[in-house]
């Protein structure tokens, strides 16, 4: 009896932490991310030093992860599901290899004078770490993954001198969408 | 639909069901779901989960909402509070069937 009721309780938990996989991505978060990229942008177009664009941009780089983190688990804890076991682990998992090769690429693109192609660089491995990690989760997690590979792609074909814009509409526009999308029906 | 009325100490028979109490567990921690996403959560079939999701709002444990997404007929679910005290009472009932086992 008491081996089933342990069980019961296993199988409860686990169908909480895979369907937390749906709420697991902060739609506020993201919003709030999206408004730091746009005064990102904001501050970034004016510089005509590249070192300092990049600067700027690597800043908010730190500042969106910081957000992204304390926003997920802000929301988990709100919802009183486990962030770290299960769904979380598993959108980190499907996450970090890309940023991990946004992180190389970035320094070999800026090494070899080549930082124009960094926008649409980014803008397409944070839409394929987005598409990897949220692979388990609600589709609209995947829709955005998928929206930010296409803006990048657009960033890769368009004239270096709209990066910034690019940018400001990729990591912002579609931060705020989606992210409004997101905390609206999967619980903030 | 009156809830199913059950005793503070005798087991929901209703959301004992795997799939049943996976639904209700899957709501508990979102404000609703669609039909695709339980199904997806759950890994079974359409048919299958008709049934059992059918019951619980018999049972008015689930509250179901149909309607389009575009042209694309789409239905929601959301646990009610009938559904959330069911479910609080269902874990109460096997943490008391631990502690009772552990003596």
């Amino acid at each position: 009896m008491e081996a089933h009721a342990l069980e019961n309780l296993r199988y409860i938990r686990g169908a909480m932490e895979r369907a937390g996989s749906f709420t697991a991505v902060p739609g506020l978060g993201g919003v709030l991310m999206g408004s730091t990229a746009v005064a990102a942008a904001w501050m970034a177009g004016p510089q005509t030093a590249q070192g300092r664009w990049l600067a700027v941009w690597m800043a908010e780089a730190a500042v969106a992860l910081l957000v992204g983190i304390v926003a997920a688990f802000w929301k988990a804890r709100r919802l009183d599901v486990p962030l770290l076991s299960g769904p979380g682990r598993k959108f980190v998992a499907g996450f970090a290899p890309a940023m991990l090769a946004g992180g190389v690429l970035t320094a070999g693109l800026w090494q070899a004078g080549m930082d124009h192609l960094l926008p649409g660089v980014w803008l397409l491995l944070y839409g394929v770490g987005v598409v990897s990690g949220g692979a388990s989760s609600v589709r609209v997690v995947w829709l955005m993954g998928a929206c930010f590979m296409a803006a990048g792609t657009a960033a890769v074909l368009l004239p270096a001198a709209w990066g910034n814009g690019e940018l400001a509409a990729g990591f912002g526009g579609l931060h705020i969408v989606f992210g409004t999308a997101i905390a609206v029906k999967y619980g903030g | 639909m009156e809830p199913r009325s059950e005793g503070a100490g005798k087991l929901d028979e209703l959301i004992h069901g795997r799939f049943r109490l996976g639904i209700l567990s899957a709501l508990a921690v979102n404000d609703s779901l669609s039909f695709s996403e339980i199904r997806k959560l759950l890994e079974t079939t359409d048919g299958n989960l008709s049934v059992h999701a059918r019951k619980l709002e018999e049972a008015g444990y689930v509250a179901c909402v149909k309607g389009f997404d575009g042209r694309i007929p789409k239905t929601e679910y959301r646990m009610t509070p009938a559904g959330r005290k069911a479910l609080e009472r269902y874990l109460d009932h096997m943490e008391a069937l631990i502690r009772a086992a552990r003596g």
